[in-house]
């Protein structure tokens, strides 16, 4: 018998693991006063370790960045370890590592909103915040990079006396207008969303809190016109904010692929950086994603396995596509023969600091490809913690090959030359990332960090229908 | 008085002739301001000179010969380091047909510097203070430059408005040869020649229509107005 039943039980199909819909956020409703005190609650208390970490943060940041970068501006930029023929270094790296990092609040948030993705609604906050406060950070770089920070108002087109106007056809007032333009629409558009949730704010709360949240608030009483105006509002935000993300990154790739620096000048730089950056700003958000839900309240009601599954997913794929226009850029300069472009690239790969490129490739490919097509791992947590990390060490990596590594190789043999970052410019990067972590800890305790009336809305539009002994899980479509 | 005509002002470099002395490095560093970095900045590479001899070793070793090729700002007629300047520091003067740099416009952004295919641009890492008794020989004609700001080779253009000056005064045209740059005027060997390539006569357009001609980087479409004379010698680049 034992024999016989053996066939039979290969043409069986392979045991279908039954998922309880109910571990799914949009399918586990609670009552909405508990789910808004939940977030009240989180939002509120504060650890004895939260206040750790923020003095301490405060202090790198004080000191780190700018007493580094004071006493750079009283000394000079020859505190940073940038030379002759490698004028640009760890600045502008880390410059272009931050406007990375902000593309994922654009991505996860407007992209997947347009999309009508229902596992964004829990993590749109978390992620919008990074957009901003990555800007906020990455902007201080062009700032930071100049010889002489004290007249950077010239970079401005205004108005004065001698009509003297910047240099449109310069990629750095390109990169002004692009991240000022983006810095100013994602801040929009992580207010717009954000009103009705401080209404609720505003009216569980009192002394301080509760003046902060009636004048961030303007007033939102929920009324149906209301309701109607924010969701268009939203909705026109959204898909404006699409092509703002998508040009604020090719332009900041322009500064790079439109100069006759071999290496740089490639067409493919443009969505070559966008991939780039989606890439480390998704795994960015997993990353925080992790961090909130091990130290705030009640996050682990929010954020769930299912939503570090589909990051997981979307990560996988964007290191794919990262990888395809790595593979590109490469490809077709070494096919195209131009024998300054062809040396560098030999360069990256077996000259004196190739542990930078071959960690980039460990990082953003290997790694990910190696891991993330597993569902055990994308759904689980602290690995999925410790993989996003490393995508965005290899981003950082990939920047570094882009940047320093690229110039110290140029046409003239003689002026060749090799850029090792000083404790100035480390410190001073240390520091935006103090900042970075800083202002997101200062926001998770001013502003609910999860949209929950999106939360709410999704709620309602997913129920459980009975159907004879089954429960089928079902989506009424909104609008 | 004559009519001026807008003069192409243009170099031309005899690598045959080139010994590597570094007299004209030398000479621009006087004539220029240039500030000195002191021994460790130079070993680190951020030297400011505006001129260098760039050497390298032909042959293997113990039949190695060296050969010399001073570079300098080739005033590129299509100059890569001018449309990347956010604020109009790095431009195109129309009189002399060069490319200047104008030192309190500059933010420090360093652009151009990357930007530069012959790396001709050097950076004001620190102020350079000069000690008392060298400051006396800082020439009135070229103004000094703070920490952050670009610097460059600029055909020693107060010379070149001197000189122009000098012959409508006297009401006549500039002769050839007439106008030196520091580099030129202290070449031993005369390896490099200064003038006007509009003038199809002078010697320094003559020299450039030589067979052993050549522009740096040519292919990168630059348009420079240095030229480089082939060396066919031993000593030669």
């Amino acid at each position: 018998m034992a024999v016989e039943s053996k066939p039979l039980e290969t043409v069986l199909p392979a045991a279908h693991v039954e998922e309880d819909p109910r571990e799914h956020l949009m399918f586990d409703p609670r009552p909405r006063e508990e789910m808004n005190r939940m977030i009240m609650e989180a939002m509120t208390t504060t650890s004895r370790r939260y206040w750790a970490w923020v003095i301490g943060l405060a202090l790198v940041v004080l000191i780190c960045l700018f007493g580094a970068w004071g006493n750079m501006i009283l000394t000079g930029m020859g505190l940073a370890g940038i030379r002759r023929p490698v004028f640009w270094g760890l600045f502008i790296v880390t410059f272009v590592f931050w406007i990375g990092i902000s593309h994922a609040g654009t991505f996860v948030s407007a992209i997947l909103r347009v999309f009508k993705a229902e596992f964004r609604r829990p993590f749109t906050r978390a992620s919008e915040l990074m957009t901003t406060f990555g800007l906020a950070a990455g902007a201080l770089f062009p700032l930071i990079h100049l010889g002489r920070v004290w007249v950077f108002y010239w970079m401005i087109p205004y108005p004065n006396a001698r009509w003297l106007w910047p240099n449109f056809r310069s990629p750095l007032v390109w990169d002004f207008l692009a991240i000022t333009t983006y810095l100013l629409s994602s801040t929009i558009y992580l207010y717009l969303p954000l009103v009705p949730d401080l209404a609720m704010a505003r009216d569980r709360t009192t002394g301080w809190r509760h003046t902060l949240y009636r004048l961030l608030a303007l007033g939102w009483r929920g009324t149906e016109a209301e309701w109607h105006r924010l969701r268009r509002a939203i909705t026109i935000f959204a898909f404006a904010i699409i092509p703002v993300m998508f040009s604020v990154h090719t332009i900041v790739s322009w500064d790079f692929a439109v100069g006759v620096v071999a290496g740089w000048h490639s067409t493919i730089f443009g969505p070559y950086f966008i991939i780039g950056a989606i890439l480390s700003g998704v795994a960015a958000v997993v990353s925080i994603l992790f961090v909130l839900r091990s130290t705030m309240q009640h996050m682990d009601y929010f954020i769930r396995k299912e939503h570090f599954d589909a990051l997981g997913k979307l990560l996988l794929v964007f290191s794919m596509a990262w990888a395809y226009f790595f593979f590109n850029d490469y490809l077709l300069t070494w096919y195209g023969g131009e024998e300054a472009a062809r040396r560098i690239l030999t360069l990256h790969a077996t000259g004196p600091a190739a542990w930078v490129w071959y960690l980039m490739l460990i990082c953003n490919v290997l790694i990910p490809w190696l891991t993330l097509w597993n569902r055990t791992i994308r759904r689980t947590p602290w690995a999925m913690f410790i993989i996003t990390l490393l995508i965005n060490v290899g981003m950082y990596a990939e920047r570094y090959t882009i940047i320093p590594l690229t110039l110290g190789h140029q046409r003239m043999p003689f002026d060749w030359g090799v850029y090792t970052p000083r404790p100035t410019e480390i410190s001073i990067v240390i520091g935006t990332f103090a900042l970075f972590l800083l202002l997101y800890l200062l926001a998770s305790r001013l502003i609910p960090l999860v949209p929950v009336w999106e939360v709410q809305e999704g709620q309602m539009a997913h129920t459980l229908r009975r159907v004879g002994k089954a429960e089928v899980p079902s989506v009424t479509e909104l609008e | 008085m004559a009519e001026e005509r807008p003069a192409k002002w243009g170099l031309v470099v005899d690598l045959d002739r080139c010994t590597g002395c570094n007299a004209c490095i030398a000479a621009c560093s006087m004539e220029n301001n240039v500030p000195f970095v002191g021994e460790d900045e130079v070993a680190y590479g951020r030297a400011l000179y505006w001129i260098r001899t760039q050497r390298y070793w032909e042959g293997e070793y113990p039949a190695v010969t060296p050969t010399f090729q001073p570079v300098m700002c080739q005033q590129c007629g299509n100059a890569p380091c001018e449309p990347v300047c956010p604020v109009y520091a790095s431009v195109h003067s129309e009189e002399e047909q060069i490319n200047l740099a104008v030192y309190n416009r500059c933010v420090g952004t360093r652009y151009c510097a990357n930007n530069c295919p012959y790396f001709a641009r050097v950076f004001n890492w620190f102020d350079y203070e000069l000690p008392e008794p060298m400051r006396s020989y800082l020439n009135p004609d070229v103004t000094v430059r703070r920490r952050g700001v670009m610097e460059k080779c600029t055909f020693c253009v107060q010379r070149i408005v001197r000189g122009r000056q000098k012959a409508r005064a006297e009401g006549r045209e500039l002769r050839d040869g007439e106008i030196q740059p520091a580099c030129v005027q202290a070449c031993p060997a005369e390896a490099l020649v200064f003038g006007d390539l509009s003038d199809p006569e002078s010697r320094v357009s003559q020299l450039a229509r030589s067979q052993r001609r050549y522009h740096l980087l040519e292919e990168l479409g630059t348009l420079p107005r240095v030229t480089y004379l082939k060396g066919v010698g031993n000593h030669g680049g």
